[in-house]
């Protein structure tokens, strides 16, 4: 085994294993904290991956300013506890059988991968996933969809503050 | 290169990510925890795009990813203002007990 082998290993282990602490947690604070773990692990494979600057925008954006926004909601709400009993009884047994479906799809899929994009990584370019990299491509092919994305955060931003005014005089 | 790591094994731990996400949605009924899920296959798939970008040698999967995660940034701005919004005229957030179009 690799070392590279066992740090994907490692990675994996703690990334399904605090999805399923998240899935399981009663406590929605604790959840989140288990969401930040994933996020974190999934951070260091992208950088496994040869991809440095989006893996420091995952832990930027991600795990620092989505999940603390989570954060905010849940303690501003306290709902940290809520959940009723299931109102179906056969709702946890349908769904793991749902996801069980799923699952075999997802291993057939990656065990059926054309050609040679199933086998191991070949060699890539010096600096590749580097901002530098990321940027020039950003910025001359991609520049109409980066664009369009900055409105999108600002319809995004109108609408938060639009849904979350007090309406007094109503 | 990574020795011992392949393409499979990426799309592999992907697709159990996904899963685990859709199995959230599927089983939790606190909102929160459900948005939290959607976010976890957000990422499984992201993490199949930086794969197969490392894979391919195309940088444009990373640059979908960048995108990926701004589009998650705005929705969750939103989806959040949206669960404050229904707990304001509710006073909960179980999923369970927002069914009016039930009928």
């Amino acid at each position: 085994m690799t070392v590279e082998f066992a740090i994907f290993l490692s990675l994996a282990a703690v990334a399904v294993g605090a999805s399923i602490a998240m899935l399981v947690s009663r406590n929605a604070v604790y959840s989140a904290l288990f969401l930040v773990i994933v996020l974190f692990a999934i951070a260091v494979l992208f950088l496994l991956l040869s991809a440095a600057f989006i893996a420091m925008v995952q832990v930027a954006i991600y795990a620092g300013a989505i999940m603390v926004l989570f954060l905010f909601v849940i303690m501003l709400l306290g709902t940290e506890n809520v959940e009723s009993e299931p109102s179906h009884p056969w709702q946890f047994a349908t769904a793991l059988v749902l996801s069980f479906g799923l699952i075999i799809q997802f291993l057939i899929v990656a065990n059926g991968l054309p050609g040679e994009s199933g086998g191991d990584f070949g060699e890539v370019a010096e600096g590749f996933g580097s901002p530098a990299g990321i940027g020039t491509l950003l910025f001359e092919e991609y520049l109409i969809p980066f664009e369009v994305t900055s409105l999108l955060l600002l319809a995004a931003m109108v609408g938060a503050i639009v849904l979350t005014r007090w309406e007094r005089s109503k | 290169m990574i020795p011992g790591v392949s393409m499979t094994h990426i799309l592999i731990l992907s697709g159990v990510l996904f899963t685990l996400g859709t199995l959230g949605v599927l089983i939790r009924r606190n909102a929160i925890v459900m948005f939290m899920s959607i976010e976890l296959m957000l990422n499984a798939s992201n993490l199949a795009f930086v794969g197969f970008a490392r894979s391919m040698g195309a940088l444009s999967g990373q640059v979908f990813v960048f995108f990926v995660i701004a589009v998650a940034a705005a929705e969750v701005a939103v989806g959040l203002a949206l669960i404050v919004a229904v707990y304001r005229s509710r006073s909960s957030i179980d999923v369970d007990r927002v069914s009016d179009l039930k009928g």
